[in-house]
C-alpha cells in the first residue's frame, strides 16, 4: 500500500526536478512549507500565488485557475495536512476534469508548521487511494529519489487532472522568505498573467 | 416550453445580468433557491457549472478564476456560508472581489429549527469577513441588488453577496 512507503525524498530538491521549466506554469501553493518550496522554485515569481492560511484552499484555487485559463498549465503544490483538510476538493476536481491541472502533494506525514505533530498519513491513510476513489484517473505515489524522473514524466505525459503524492523526509522546507502581503501578491499575479495574455487589466 | 418553476423568472433575469457582466463559472452546492439559476448556467454555452462538495471550495475557485482575470460566482444556501469563514480571509485579507448568491433559510417563515442559528448568523458573518451584503426582499429589488453586487465585485473591487431572503423566495413548507 502506497501509504506505508517509507519517505526518502528531500523536499528541498524535489520541485526543480519535477518542474524543470517553471516559467511555463501557473502555480498555487498551500500553507506553509509547500509555499516556501514553491517560492524557492520560482524565486517567489509572479506566476505563483502562495498561501499561509486558508488551509485546504490550494486545490480548489488551482481548479478555478485551471478552468478559467484552460490553455495554461496549472500546478498546485501542497502538503498532506493541507490536502486532507480540503479532501473533498479532489472529488470536485475529478468531476470537473481539468486537463491542465496537476496536484503535487508533499507528504511528510506530519504537521510541520505547528511542531511536527503526527498526521493521518503516518498511519493507515493513503492519499493516492483517496484520489482514485474520488475519480482521478492519473495518480502516482513516489518515495525514493530514483523515482523522481518517473514522476516528472508522469506530470509531462499523463492526461490531467493528475495527482502526485511524494513521500518526503521530515526535514524543514526550503529556506526561502516570500512576500506575505496576500493582497499585493494577488495584484501582482493577476497583472503578470493578464500582461502575458495580452489583456489589459480592467481593475487598474 | 416555458419553465413554470416558481424561481424561473427571476433566475432568468439574474442569469442575464451575470452573463452580461462576464461571469463564466457558476460554483454551487445544490439548493432549491438556486436550482433554476444553475440550470440556466448549465444550459448556456458561455457559462460552466462546478458542483462542490463544500461551499468553501467555491470561495477558493472564485479566487483562482480572479487570478487569471475571469469572473466566477459561488451560489449557496445560507447554511453553506457557515462552511466558508476561514476561506473568506481571501476577501477580507487578500481583497479578492468574490461574488456570491446566498439563498436564505432560517429567516422569514422558516419552520425548520435547525436552519435558524446559521440563518441569523449570515449578516454578522458577512460583515466580520469583509463581504458587502445586497439584500433582496421584494421582486422589484432583484435587478438593482444584482447589478449593485456585480458593480461592487467588478470595478468596485469588493467582495459582495446577494442575499435572497425567504420573504422574497418563500419559505419551504414542512
Amino acid at each position: 500500500m502506497a501509504g506505508s512507503l517509507p519517505p526518502n525524498i528531500d523536499r528541498r530538491e524535489l520541485l526543480p526536478l519535477l518542474f524543470p521549466d517553471p516559467g511555463q506554469w501557473l502555480f498555487v501553493s498551500g500553507l506553509a512549507g509547500a509555499s516556501r518550496d514553491a517560492a524557492a522554485l520560482t524565486g517567489d515569481g509572479t506566476n505563483l500565488y502562495t498561501m499561509a492560511g486558508t488551509m485546504g484552499a490550494a486545490v480548489p484555487m488551482g481548479l478555478g485557475m485551471a478552468l478559467s485559463a484552460p490553455d495554461r498549465k496549472v500546478a498546485v503544490i501542497n502538503g498532506d495536512g493541507e490536502m486532507l483538510m480540503g479532501i473533498g476538493s479532489l472529488v470536485t476536481v475529478a468531476a470537473a476534469q481539468p486537463q491542465n491541472l496537476t496536484v503535487v502533494c508533499q507528504d511528510n506525514t506530519m504537521h510541520g508548521e505547528t511542531g511536527g505533530q503526527r498526521g493521518h498519513t503516518a498511519g493507515a491513510t493513503d492519499l493516492e487511494t483517496i484520489a482514485q476513489g474520488a475519480g482521478i484517473a492519473s495518480t502516482l505515489t513516489i518515495s525514493e529519489p530514483g523515482q523522481i524522473a518517473d514522476a516528472a514524466a508522469f506530470i509531462a505525459e499523463r492526461p490531467g487532472p493528475r495527482f502526485l503524492v511524494v513521500r518526503v523526509l521530515p526535514t524543514p522546507p526550503s529556506d526561502f522568505k516570500r512576500d506575505m502581503d496576500m493582497a499585493a501578491c494577488r495584484v501582482r499575479f493577476r497583472q503578470a498573467f493578464l500582461a502575458s495574455a495580452g489583456v489589459p487589466d480592467p481593475s487598474i | 416550453m416555458t419553465d413554470e418553476h416558481p424561481h424561473a423568472k427571476w433566475s432568468g433575469v439574474m442569469f442575464g445580468i451575470f452573463r452580461d457582466a462576464g461571469v463564466k463559472l457558476f460554483t454551487h452546492v445544490p439548493d432549491a433557491g438556486n436550482d433554476r439559476l444553475i440550470a440556466l448556467a448549465e444550459a448556456h454555452n458561455d457559462t460552466r457549472v462546478v458542483l462542490l462538495t463544500s461551499e468553501e471550495e467555491g470561495v477558493a475557485i472564485c479566487a483562482g478564476a480572479d487570478l487569471v482575470g475571469e469572473r466566477a460566482v459561488l451560489c449557496m444556501q445560507s447554511s453553506g456560508l457557515g462552511n466558508c469563514p476561514n476561506f473568506l480571509s481571501l476577501a477580507k485579507g487578500a481583497r479578492f472581489p468574490l461574488l456570491m448568491t446566498i439563498t436564505m433559510r432560517g429567516d422569514y417563515g422558516e419552520q425548520n429549527p435547525w436552519q435558524y442559528p446559521m440563518g441569523e448568523a449570515v449578516e454578522p458573518l458577512l460583515q466580520a469577513m469583509g463581504v458587502l451584503m445586497f439584500k433582496v426582499e421584494r421582486r422589484d429589488e432583484l435587478e438593482k441588488a444584482t447589478t449593485a453586487a456585480l458593480n461592487a465585485s467588478g470595478n468596485g473591487a469588493q467582495a459582495a453577496a446577494i442575499v435572497l431572503s425567504q420573504k422574497f423566495l418563500g419559505a419551504k413548507g414542512f
